[in-house]
């Protein structure tokens, strides 16, 4: 009898993992948000992160964007796992890197420091429409829109200017020209 | 103006407009001014369980058995929590329940009140939906719409907490049963040229096998009816799941019996060697399939379900097919019979060969097994019990182990939903509330528990519900003083070190039998079963019969996990090897 003993059979090969955003609608009651989120930890999904808020106040409609992360087959059992629960109206799913859709995540940069690190770091984020939110003599809030990786990549060059504290929003995603998510 | 109701009073009204009879349920501080109203309602009579588990799989045994909804009454807190393992087994067994739980008052919710608990947080991943009543005013819609979750698409439990000053308030009442299907959860959209591939597929193959499930029992009598149609009409053959048992004959010849795990020596080979694999209503269990990578690996795969989510799941197949399954099996008919009508005669020489290969195997005869006439062997006393009821129209639930799966095997169902038992969830602990359930449903039937000594003192509490109804359920005790399950997986997998799977200090059955009011049967040799099992079905009271079996015997055949199909153990009588040490007994 083969190792290792046990009354479950032992995991077969593994297939290659893609990154998703999943755009779910869902009536905006108590409790949407946790069977959304306990669906993915209760059956195993992975969650990169969640974006969640109301856009329809008269039909009390909320968007969720969730980025995660899966072979086709998981994917696909989200989608429809999601497609079973009672609150949920309809769910698209985007690769990442889909040209048809424009991500964007939104990151607020606090940096403290002299004058110089301060306007090097305002510097670094040009390319990610920098505004201004905060400034004292010490420091400086800046907000960005990105992609995720390139916020993760501004972090890491922002942490020789100073930079004390982040905070994310989760990516939110809309597609390209007239059409929208069926 | 429009007369005004409290919630309790609400709460019944949705009952009865839903044609509810019976209510399994068990009071408390949270759900009083329900049972108060209680007496102002006669057409639904009240099932006072002895635990909130109880009265949950009493609730699934009565849905099973009739195809109705069960309805389970509980309070807050750990009346809630008690009845989680019920909700979780309906969940996994797809079975409809409708659990009503009280709640602490509104302004209590948070508090940490006495007996509050998150009834809605807990019940979450073990119902289809569940709703917190915030409003009087949404009470009737929630209570319809539950119904209506819990009875459609692919079935399953629901639960509504209702806050004790809810049931309190006053408001309208309105009947919104929908007629209608709505929230585009009802997923029944098949097409005809999905079918006609189907059709395409049967008519070519050589090798092909109809592997069934519970969605054939879920989907009505009806389904049942056509699977006969279409088996007969293609000459296939056919093997069930566990919880598939009774939708076909399991006594005809084209059935291979049940496969799986524990399943028959042909059915498992059947669906290995397969080149079609027509999967109605079943999903793909891992107790199904074994090895998923060596799974059935030379055949095209179709699956019928209700639900989508079932599909692709576990195995990867070839055509989906979305849909109730008695329609799917109606169309596939009338495309059959209009492409080809003779399709059984003409396609006979096709699958000669394959019915050859077949026969083959069952001359292995797996579920033999060495009698002996010293002890009583559980498959025998099986056998024997099949023997004895089969005349009758008999329900059998069970616990869960080896009584279980001999059961499944030696037991032949003729008919759907006169097989009661936990397969998803193997609740220990089930058959004898369900059994109290079936016999609700069913009073002049013969309902039978088949259980063992482990499992059904983990419920044994309901033999007083039993009693104080009068419902002459037959608990037929395989009793091997062993969780035989348990005991067989360690000493096939880890060295006979029978850790902790032995009951010392197990009650004197009979004399708990007489404690309880109603009536014990002790079988101790095979000369006597048969006396004592007509003795306890002639006996119009509740039954415990404690049957002594043999304290070593194990399940076979078998599929050690991580194995295919076609690598199954064959047991003592397997002439390769005597000794049950699991090594060398794998037949490729």
């Amino acid at each position: 009898m083969s190792k290792p003993k046990s009354a479950y059979s032992i995991p077969g090969k593994k297939q290659k993992n893609d990154t998703h955003v999943i755009v779910v609608w869902v009536d905006n009651e108590a409790g949407v948000l946790a069977r959304v989120v306990g669906l993915f930890s209760g059956r195993g999904y992975n969650i990169e992160s969640l974006a969640v808020a109301e856009v329809d106040p008269k039909l009390n409609i909320s968007r969720i964007t969730i980025v995660t992360t899966g072979t086709p087959q998981v994917i696909e059992q989200i989608k429809l796992q999601l497609g079973k629960l009672v609150p949920v109206h309809k769910v698209a799913d985007f690769m990442r890197g889909d040209k048809k859709i424009i991500f964007k995540e939104m990151a607020l940069l606090k940096i403290v420091g002299n004058n110089i690190k301060r306007k090097k770091a305002i510097k670094f984020c040009k390319k990610f429409n920098p505004v201004v939110l905060d400034k004292t003599n010490k420091s400086v809030v800046i907000q960005i829109t990105a992609l995720r990786r390139e916020i993760d990549t501004i972090m890491n060059d922002l942490k020789k200017t100073g930079l004390v504290s982040v905070s994310r929003t989760g990516a939110v995603a809309m597609t390209r020209g007239a059409e929208i998510f069926k | 103006m429009s007369k005004l109701y409290s919630g309790a009073e609400i709460v019944f009204k949705c009952l009865e407009d839903q044609d509810v009879e019976y209510i399994f349920g068990y009071p408390g501080g949270a759900v009083l001014p329900i049972y108060d109203e209680l007496k102002n309602h006669e057409s639904i009579k009240h099932i006072l369980v002895r635990h909130e588990q109880g009265a949950g799989h009493a609730a699934e045994g009565y849905a099973r058995s009739s195809g109705k909804p069960g309805v389970v009454l509980v309070t807050s807190g750990p009346g809630a929590t008690n009845a989680v393992t019920a909700l979780t087994d309906a969940y996994m067994d797809s079975i409809p329940l409708v659990c009503i739980s009280g709640q602490v008052p509104t302004h209590l919710i948070g508090t940490d009140a006495f007996q509050e608990c998150d009834t809605t947080g807990i019940t979450r991943p073990c119902t289809k939906h569940n709703w917190l009543v915030k409003d009087v005013k949404d009470l009737s819609k929630i209570i319809h719409k539950a119904f209506e979750v819990a009875t459609t698409g692919r079935p399953g439990p629901v639960l509504v907490d209702i806050p004790k000053d809810i049931q309190f308030q006053k408001t309208k009442y309105v009947n919104s049963i929908k007629t209608k299907k709505l929230n585009g959860k009802i997923h029944n959209k098949f097409y005809q040229s999905e079918i006609d591939q189907l059709v395409k597929l049967m008519i070519n193959s050589s090798r092909p096998i109809l592997y069934t499930g519970g969605g054939v029992i879920n989907s009505g009598p009806k389904a049942s009816e056509l699977l006969r149609e279409l088996v007969s009409l293609t000459g296939f053959p056919i093997t069930s799941t566990l919880q598939g048992l009774g939708s076909y004959p399991g006594d005809d010849n084209q059935f291979l019996g049940m496969l799986g795990m524990h399943g028959t020596y042909e059915a498992n080979n059947a669906m290995h060697d397969c080149d079609l694999m027509i999967n109605i209503g079943a999903r793909f269990d891992d107790r199904i399939t074994g090895k998923i990578d060596e799974f059935s690996p030379k055949s095209k795969k179709i699956h019928i379900d209700i639900d989508p989510s079932s599909i692709n799941k576990n195995v990867k197949v070839d055509l989906p097919i979305v849909g109730d399954v008695s329609e799917v099996m109606l169309s596939v008919i009338k495309t059959l019979k209009k492409k080809n009508p003779n399709f059984a005669s003409s396609n006979k020489e096709k699958t000669s060969k394959w019915w050859e290969k077949i026969s083959e195997w069952r001359s292995v005869n797996s579920l033999n097994f060495i009698n002996s006439d010293k002890t009583i062997k559980p498959q025998h006393a099986i056998q024997r019990l099949y023997e004895l009821t089969k005349d009758k129209d008999t329900y059998i639930t069970t616990e869960v182990g080896q009584h279980q799966m001999w059961a499944a095997q030696h037991y032949k169902f003729n008919k759907p939903n006169r097989w009661m038992t936990s397969g998803g969830l193997g609740t220990m602990g089930y058959g004898l509330p369900a059994a109290v359930g079936v016999q609700i449903a069913h009073p002049d039937k013969l309902v039978v528990d088949i259980a063992g000594e482990a499992s059904v003192l983990m419920t044994i509490q309901e033999m007083s519900t039993a009693v104080q109804y009068n419902l002459p359920i037959k608990i037929f005790i395989l009793n091997n003083e062993y969780m035989g399950m348990v005991r067989q997986w360690q000493e096939l997998l880890h060295e006979k070190n029978y850790s902790e799977s032995y009951t010392a200090a197990l009650p004197d059955f009979v004399k708990l039998a007489e404690a309880y009011g109603c009536v014990g049967i002790r079988a101790k040799t095979p000369d006597e079963l048969d006396e004592k099992i007509k003795e306890m079905i002639n006996v119009n009271k509740p039954v415990i019969f404690d049957c002594l079996v043999d304290k070593e015997e194990n399940c076979f055949p078998m599929i050690p996990s991580g194995k295919p199909h076609n690598q199954m153990l064959l047991g003592p009588n397997d002439q390769k090897e005597n000794k049950i040490t699991g090594k060398g007994k794998t037949l490729v």
